[in-house]
């Protein structure tokens, strides 16, 4: 076998899906301005994909808050810096975990439920026959669920930073000795817009791209059950990476800004 | 003459899937207001044939031409809107899941030509009236109905629009005698009833005998016998006789690993 072939083949099968996920992607993203719009399919994935995730990122973000409170308290103590709590807890949350933690959430509960409803619909039929019916199947399944994740993500981050931030406040205050007013004071002080906006920057990409990789994966599914399975691992895995490579990306562009 | 237009043209279909030729150059036409059924084994590209036609599958060569339009060179959009005449009900329903057993009937009216949902509504339950489905059927979910009513529905999707073409793949697979016979009449009736040209596919004869003016038999990805349904058991052809009485021994041979 040689070796230099095989290594040429995978790269070149690697940067074609790339170049097939960055052409769906762009598709997808303009999809929707080109008409018609469904508004009753986005409406649904709003929901679906905003408004039903709010328990998880509520419970995500709290618990979080709370957890990195005790850690920068104790972590805080070995060099006389815990009154720094409020501050460091803010940052972290607005800054990197609110909008990290709700995508990967989001990326394990939509971006999979896509890929394996699109997958479904793939190997049943039910997108070729929505193509006989005159409907662009792209425009009614792709289109309107990426326009709605990369709303909702956003939206989502904001309740996980207020929620977060109140976890780590409950922790401050009632198990670390913290005056509530004096932990909301330093806490809104410290805080910048550029903090806050620049997680929502992310929560936006990230929705977009969690949603590309779902759409992606389910709609071009192949090969009966098996097919959808492997369509929903791909989704969950490839979206979640994707996250993680561009929050590091974002994150240094916005340092550098 | 314009009275002489085939409603479906095909020359020198070709298609392959990973280098395994499916259809080779495959030659076709049916006049207007005609009903065909193809017949064949399993996987010698009736399916693909159907959703060359439907521009879901592009071909490798060859032409297709609905009302002397050439479709496979048209833009996607172009070719859409040729399509758009055509109505298809799918072997296994394909009916959307998530929706009412109304919203997949006037599905077309509402998302392809935005028609108010509640006209759309009026005429999905018309619809289902004409295949035999009582108007509280409209309020279920695919999921809460049999396989004969989900190919009923399926049916009335495919003509809530009154195409001009129809296609039905594998219509009646999976069903009991009974239920088959019924989606048969069906299928002929509402055929009539539009004027609509008709291509089927399937393997059940008697099925094919009922609905078809004409049935041609596909094998290796070529149309090797064409002819009146009435004549399909008496054809002088080895083939189609081996396959129509169903025979393990004759010219056509399955392919099978040996241990």
């Amino acid at each position: 076998m040689n070796v230099f072939a095989a290594t040429g083949r995978g790269t070149l099968a690697v940067v074609r899906e790339v170049g097939r996920i960055a052409q769906f992607a762009a598709r997808g993203a303009v999809g929707w301005a080109a008409g018609p719009f469904y508004w009753r399919a986005f409406l649904n994935a709003l929901m679906r994909i905003g408004f039903n995730s709010l328990p998880v990122i509520g419970l995500t973000a709290i618990f979080t808050g709370a957890a990195l409170a005790l850690n920068i308290y104790e972590g805080g103590a070995r060099f006389n810096a815990e009154t720094f709590l409020p501050q460091i807890l803010g940052v972290s949350i607005v800054r990197e975990l609110g909008p990290v933690l709700a995508a990967l959430m989001v990326s394990g509960r939509s971006a999979s439920a896509m890929a394996a409803e699109l997958g479904a619909m793939r190997v049943s039929d039910q997108i070729d026959a929505m193509s006989t019916l005159a409907v662009d199947p792209f425009k009614y399944l792709v289109s309107p669920r990426m326009l709605a994740a990369t709303i909702a993500l956003p939206v989502l981050v904001l309740v996980a930073d207020i929620i977060g931030v109140y976890g780590g406040y409950l922790v401050a205050v009632h198990a670390l000795d913290f005056s509530g007013t004096v932990f909301i004071r330093n806490l809104w002080e410290f805080l910048t817009n550029d903090d806050i906006v620049s997680g929502l920057i992310k929560a936006a990409v990230f929705g977009f791209l969690l949603s590309a990789m779902g759409c992606y994966y389910g709609y071009n599914s192949r090969g009966g059950a098996q097919g959808v399975g492997a369509a929903t691992r791909s989704a969950v895995v490839g979206s979640a990476v994707l996250i993680l490579a561009a929050n590091y990306l974002l994150t240094s562009l916005f340092i550098r800004v | 003459m314009p009275g002489d237009t085939p409603k479906i043209s095909i020359r020198g279909l070709e298609k392959a899937f990973n280098g395994k030729p499916v259809l080779r150059g495959l030659d076709l036409d049916l006049a207007p207001g005609r009903s065909l059924v193809v017949i064949g084994m399993s996987g010698t590209g009736k399916s693909v044939l159907l959703k060359c036609v439907l521009g879901v599958i592009q071909p490798d060569r060859g032409r297709i031409a609905i009302d002397g339009v050439d479709i496979v060179r048209l833009s996607e959009s172009r070719r859409a809107r040729m399509t758009r005449q055509i109505g298809m009900l799918f072997q296994g329903a394909a009916l959307f899941d998530s929706l009412k057993v109304w919203e997949n009937v006037a599905f077309r009216l509402i998302y392809g030509e935005r028609r108010p949902r509640r006209e759309a509504r009026q005429t999905a339950v018309d619809c289902l009236a004409q295949v035999g489905l009582a108007p509280e059927v409209g309020e279920l979910s695919p999921a809460e109905l049999s396989g004969g009513m989900q190919k009923r529905v399926a049916l009335a999707r495919a003509i809530a629009a009154e195409p001009s073409i129809l296609f039905f793949d594998e219509p009646t697979t999976g069903l009991d005698p009974i239920t088959a016979d019924v989606i048969n009449s069906l299928i002929s009736d509402r055929t009539r009833a539009l004027g609509a040209t008709a291509i089927s596919i399937t393997h059940d004869l008697v099925s094919a005998r009922k609905i078809a003016d004409e049935i041609a038999m596909l094998h290796q990805g070529q149309i090797i016998w064409r002819g009146p349904a009435s004549e399909i058991m008496n054809t002088g052809n080895p083939m189609v006789d081996q396959f129509v009485h169903g025979r393990a021994d004759g010219p056509i041979h399955m392919t099978m690993r040996r241990a």
